[in-house]
């Protein structure tokens, strides 16, 4: 897509949207480091890249507080670093090594960081729903200002745990903001040729929530929802729903070749790229072509810094494998 | 000391805990009308309907909730009515409460406890009746806890409530209405510490929630014949107290566990199999498991009967280990 919104700088908050055009950059980077690492045998198990999908997870977490708390998926490096987690701490993770996010004991699909909100990437697809509901009650129980916000994939729809936590929500006014990042897949199926009826959005408002679509390529627009629904969970009027059309540009893992899509569909969604038509749009504002170029390479070289860090940190003390496990109970008890 | 019922003794520890810590809610199916056996009578009275909380029939959803609240400062108490029902929840309990702090290299902790009342009573067939505790102790992450009077009912379950770590809570339906005494004041129960129900010196009987009952009359029995059987209940399943079983089994040299699941992948097989391992040479006879037939309990009680470990049964049971080992 080559049109601009057509914005001019006077009304168009360019600085902002510089600020989060660095934060996709900054997404992009690290997957495209996390891919050469796969294939160099430096992550060392499965990825699944948001590559094409930027503009949900800084759309979505720009508008959040740190104290807000956020739940994300097997997919979700770009949630994690759009929610304040450290890019190096996180490349160290996805390469098992030392001061990693969790110390090298989840890797990709299990990051969190507590310390910005971010409550839990999950192997598992809609589990994180009911975690992010309990995370709400909790915080209403509590008294809090703050909110969650819980990101799932399209494929999540068709798991009980969506019905049951939305479901709950709704009955307890809870402050959650739930987002459905639509890809268009379910791991390697079509999710449409998957699910009867009309599909995410039209799940949630059976349940009585507010719902909202957009765009989900174009940064600006998911912005400008996201503020709206999280305006409105944090001003106590219950949960929202917002789903944002996007596309995933590699397969389901970083070693998919999704030789089951058309070469046209995806050169066509190559075309409407999150990040390029972010940069029309600022080049429209003003913002001249070097600043842009700058902002790409900067991001670019400090994440290739990252990964060189990150690969020449030690690994993890074996006896870390017996820590955390439980309190009560020692996990030494049967081991060699 | 004062009389209780085992399910009143629950209700105490909820009440105690609830009023120690703030932080303590209960969440579940009908809680507000005292839950589907009454453990949570008129607590929501007490406490509110916020702490008290009455939820859709979403078992995947209240466990689920309940993990995203313990991460978020809260302790939670689940209520899952029947273990069976427990089975809708697994991922949420297994996937997600015993791993999060292992995963996420422990920057929290998931304090909650998941009460999910087990066993046979009466005729209340496949699906309301089933003893899965073995399942649990096999999970990483989870504390596994199945008491068997009102005291320890009381002690184990303001302990459990008090855990940083999950706690799998499974009280025997066929308790609620036995009768014990109390103790007066903050009554706590360590987790992972046995309970020698009985002592004596010719067999050790290892047992846990319903059977301790079972176990206690086949000892009465066994006495007259001049058999002096020692019950070990261990109350709690994982971690559970080897020191105790070791001892005892040290000093009577014969063992028989006893539980009301499936003898088939049972933690008595666990037990026997730690005990074999570690005192082969003192045993006098070879360790032994006594538990349900591999069939799923029946409704009418001439086929459900088939399925129970009954006092009859633990005695002629502990006969054969008595026996003179046979040379083959």
């Amino acid at each position: 897509m080559t049109e601009g919104p057509g914005l001019r700088r006077d009304n168009f908050d360019w600085e902002r949207f510089l600020e989060l055009l660095g934060l996709m950059h900054r997404i992009r980077a690290f997957e495209e480091e996390a891919i050469a690492g796969q294939k160099e045998g430096l992550v060392l198990g499965a990825i699944h890249p948001s590559i094409g999908q930027e503009a949900v997870a800084a759309g979505v977490c720009g508008n959040l507080e740190t104290a807000d708390l956020m739940l994300s998926t097997h997919r979700g490096h770009g949630h994690t670093l759009a929610k304040g987690a450290d890019g190096l701490a996180m490349m160290r993770e996805l390469f098992g090594r030392k001061g990693g996010t969790c110390g090298g004991k989840g890797g990709s699909m299990h990051i969190a960081d507590f310390g910005v909100g971010m409550l839990g990437a999950n192997g598992v697809v809609g589990a994180n729903i009911p975690i992010a509901t309990g995370a709400a009650h909790a915080l209403k129980l509590q008294g809090s200002r703050q909110i969650v916000t819980c990101i799932f994939g399209d494929g999540a729809v068709n798991r009980g745990p969506f019905m049951e936590g939305l479901n709950w929500a709704r009955v307890f006014d809870l402050p959650v903001l739930f987002v459905c990042e639509d890809n268009n897949f379910s791991a390697t199926t079509r999710t449409r040729e998957m699910t009867g009826g009309a599909g995410a959005g039209a799940r949630a408002e059976s349940l009585g929530i507010e719902t909202t679509e957009v765009d989900g390529n174009d940064l600006t627009a998911v912005d400008a929802a996201a503020r709206a629904a999280i305006d409105a969970v944090r001003a106590g009027q219950g949960p929202r729903f917002l789903t944002c059309h996007t596309y995933r540009m590699t397969g389901h893992t970083s070693v998919d070749p999704a030789a089951y899509r058309p070469a046209q569909e995806v050169e066509e969604w190559r075309g409407n790229d999150p990040i390029a038509r972010l940069e029309v749009a600022l080049r429209m504002a003003g913002i001249e072509d070097a600043q842009l170029t700058e902002l790409h390479r900067s991001e670019a070289a400090a994440m290739a810094e990252i990964a060189r860090t990150a690969r020449e940190t030690d690994w993890p003390e074996a006896a870390g494998a017996f820590t955390d496990v439980q309190d009560v109970g020692d996990p030494r008890e049967r081991a060699y | 000391m004062t009389m209780s019922t085992y399910l009143e003794a629950g209700r105490r520890a909820v009440i105690e805990e609830m009023e120690r810590d703030a932080s303590v809610w209960a969440l579940g199916e009908d809680l507000g009308r005292g839950g589907v056996f009454g453990q949570y009578k008129g607590l929501q009275e007490m406490f509110g309907t916020g702490r008290i909380a009455d939820t859709p029939i979403s078992e995947a959803c209240i466990m689920g909730a309940a993990v995203g609240a313990a991460m978020t400062g809260t302790r939670p108490i689940v209520e899952m009515r029947f273990s069976d029902f427990a089975l809708c929840a697994v991922d949420e309990l297994v996937n997600q409460a015993a791993k999060a702090r292992f995963m996420f290299g422990g920057q929290m902790r998931v304090p909650l406890v998941v009460r999910e009342p087990v066993g046979m009573w009466r005729s209340s067939a496949a699906q309301h009746s089933q003893s899965l505790e073995s399942w649990y102790t096999h999970i990483p992450g989870l504390v596994v806890v199945a008491p068997s009077t009102p005291a320890d009912n009381l002690g184990l379950l303001k302990a459990a409530i008090r855990c940083d770590d999950p706690v799998v809570y499974m009280e025997h339906k066929n308790l609620w209405g036995l009768e014990g005494e109390l103790p007066e004041g903050d009554h706590m129960v360590p987790l992972g510490k046995a309970d020698i129900a009985r002592e004596g010196r010719d067999v050790t009987l290892v047992t846990w929630s319903g059977m301790r009952q079972g176990c206690l009359k086949a000892a009465e029995t066994l006495a007259s014949d001049g058999i002096e059987a020692e019950v070990i209940d261990l109350r709690t399943l994982w971690p559970w107290d080897r020191d105790a079983v070791m001892a005892s089994v040290e000093k009577t040299g014969r063992l028989l566990v006893v539980h009301e699941a499936v003898t088939v992948s049972g933690f008595g097989a666990e037990i026997a199999a730690s005990v074999a391992e570690a005192l082969h040479f003192r045993l006098k006879a070879p360790v032994s498991r006594l538990g349900a037939p591999r069939i799923p309990v029946a409704y009418a009680p001439t086929m459900e009967d088939e399925a129970r470990v009954s006092p009859a049964r633990i005695v002629a049971a502990v006969r054969k280990t008595m026996q003179p080992a046979e040379v083959s």
